[in-house]
């Protein structure tokens, strides 16, 4: 009988469970929601109508607008993002690669020092750095240009700090042996061995930094004011502030915003376990 | 984390040493080569600014006979920094964002705990999309969501403000008392999933077999959550904590966002916000000044919870 009282006990929390789980589901992904039906309404019924059921479905003419607003500066802005995020830290991730292996596999004087300067790094955030970097790049004159927001991209001490982890776990001390024993120097041992084993690593590296980038607003905000190197995040942001005095622009927002978060979001659900992996690590600090 | 780190770095003893100088790994040029490509960025974006900014927190513009003489910039001592101090504006923005922090991020944590909680267990059903959809948000911007949310706060457009009138509820989203709690839902909706998925990965590096025993003796799963797990993982709790404690005291999107459709939130609403408004106004000493004491502040906080938490739990 205390089974029985067992089992419907256990029914009873695992219907408690799930419905709490749907309700916390349903907040993460009702502004999502929203956001996909009002990109499909035309501007006049985004007050008019209820903002959760679909009216007409303008969304091709939504983003015809969108694309072709002031000489189509929504593209360029994307472009922007895309170049700033995707070059940033492709070059962030090759040489956290180089400094987190040389810290992880070479034994030197000074390098527990040096692994905890990174370390202090990691701690700093970025929005701090801004204001210093933009008063710095005011007096050598590279404000407003695309090297003030990329240049200070591509340092990512966290990106350090995970792969010295991870070449620690990944890239066994036999197989450098053997390649250095075959008479390669030690960057091509780096290249053609350690690389390999730490693709996967360096996937998760270039992910975190990525977002980081493409999220980043306060130093494209302090650095630039040519609108055409604006990234998507800061181009939206100004537009987001005019509203009320453009007319139909409240449309272009909306759907400016769901046209750069889908890509993103596509990438996250395909690239998952690389973001477990990082997060994982993570938390053994 | 030094264990793990530097687990793989014991040097094997080289072989025979034929193509090795002197046997003691690379030479320091080879090694040089491989850190100056992040050092030198590291030291040019980060250490420099932190440099520049305390060096220009100690300088002061003056002028030479009165309002219309020429300005000339010198050492001030600590005139910035009384200056900070005095304005009641800093005062307020870090009230405001205290405020902010003591509730939302606990409130963050607790949900990002019970999340991963929840979904280290068997109750649990469709633990991928429950998983997914938490961790969602982190894709997003955090002024696009602040853009997002806005819609969902306007009184025009938001649906939710529709479904709580029709319930006979006067909600006011952008309100002087409201807006600020606008904003912290806002950080609570982007950054939840991130935490919890941290967590969560923690849990899953528990082994199993230490459940068992305490399962044998009849524990519930209540009871091995609260007096297993999450002493287990308080090390990511923690680390959760330090990184919430540093975004709550940089916040600068989602306010900004916001004031664009609430006349409730100044351009000094928070100490970030102070920075940059003072900065606009060309005061740039003062501005590195008030960086300054952030930064100092943040680490403090962060330094300080790490402390006090890893001695408590005995890590």
């Amino acid at each position: 009988m205390s089974n029985q009282t067992a089992m419907r006990e256990s029914r009873v929390s695992r219907t408690a469970v799930m419905a709490l789980m749907f309700l916390l589901a349903i907040y993460f992904l009702l502004p999502i929601y929203f956001l996909i039906v009002a990109a499909t309404k035309p501007q006049g019924d985004l007050a008019s109508t209820f903002g959760l059921a679909f009216s007409h479905f303008d969304l091709f003419k939504n983003l015809g607008t969108l694309f072709s607003r002031s000489d189509g500066i929504f593209g360029r802005w994307a472009l922007n993002s895309v170049i700033y995020a995707v070059l940033g830290a492709a070059v962030g991730t090759l040489i956290s690669a180089l400094c987190g292996y040389a810290l992880a596999k070479f034994k030197f004087r000074g390098r527990e020092f040096l692994f905890s300067v990174i370390l202090g790094g990691v701690l700093v955030p970025t929005t701090a750095l801004a204001l210093p970097l933009f008063l710095l790049f005011s007096a050598t004159g590279i404000v407003n240009t695309y090297l003030a927001v990329f240049l200070p991209s591509i340092v990512s001490p966290f990106g350090v700090y995970l792969a010295r982890i991870f070449t620690a776990a990944a890239v066994p001390e036999e197989i450098l042996e053997s390649a250095r024993l075959d008479g390669a120097g030690e960057f091509r041992t780096f290249f053609s061995v350690a690389l390999k084993l730490l693709t996967p690593s360096l996937v998760t590296i270039f992910l975190f930094q990525f977002v980081g980038i493409w999220n980043n607003f306060f130093l494209p905000m302090v650095m630039l004011q040519k609108e055409s190197l604006f990234p998507i995040t800061l181009g939206l942001y100004e537009w987001n502030g005019q509203t009320a005095r453009v007319s139909l622009l409240q449309e272009s927002v909306i759907t400016g915003a769901l046209v750069s978060i889908v890509p993103v979001i596509i990438v996250f659900i395909l690239l998952q376990r690389f973001w477990r992996t990082g997060l994982a690590s993570g938390s053994i600090k | 984390m030094t264990d793990i780190a530097t687990r793989g770095t014991r040097v094997v003893a080289t072989t025979g040493g034929r193509s090795r100088h002197n046997g003691g790994g690379p030479r320091a040029g080879t090694i040089a080569a491989f850190l100056i490509p992040f050092f030198l960025p590291f030291v040019l974006f980060y250490l420099v600014p932190i440099a520049y900014a305390i060096g220009q927190s100690f300088l002061v513009v003056r002028r030479t006979g009165g309002q219309y003489g020429t300005s000339y910039t010198t050492f001030g001592g600590f005139d910035q920094y009384v200056q900070v101090f005095q304005n009641t504006e800093f005062w307020s923005s870090i009230g405001r964002i205290g405020l902010f922090g003591i509730v939302q991020v606990p409130v963050m944590l607790f949900v990002a705990l019970i999340m991963a909680l929840l979904l280290d267990t068997p109750l649990l059903k469709l633990k991928a999309f429950f998983r997914i959809a938490a961790f969602m948000p982190y894709a997003v911007p955090g002024v696009i969501a602040a853009i997002m949310w806005s819609f969902l706060y306007s009184p025009q457009l938001s649906p939710v403000v529709d479904l709580l009138k029709a319930i006979g509820l006067q909600p006011d989203f952008l309100g002087p008392g409201a807006v600020l709690w606008s904003a912290a839902n806002v950080s609570t909706w982007l950054w939840t999933g991130y935490n919890m998925l941290i967590m969560f990965s923690a849990l899953q590096a528990i082994p199993q077999e230490l459940y068992e025993a305490a399962k044998l003796d009849g524990a519930s799963n209540w009871a091995i959550a609260w007096k297993i797990k999450v002493p287990i993982i308080a090390p990511s709790i923690i680390l959760t904590t330090v990184f919430s404690i540093i975004g709550t005291l940089q916040l600068y999107a989602e306010p900004a966002v916001l004031r664009q459709i609430s006349s409730n939130i100044s351009s000094t609403f928070t100490p970030n916000m102070l920075a940059y408004a003072v900065a606009s106004g060309n005061n740039y000493q003062q501005a590195a000044a008030i960086s300054v004491v952030i930064a100092v502040i943040t680490f403090v906080l962060s330094f300080g919870f790490m402390r006090l938490t890893s001695k408590r739990a005995g890590l």
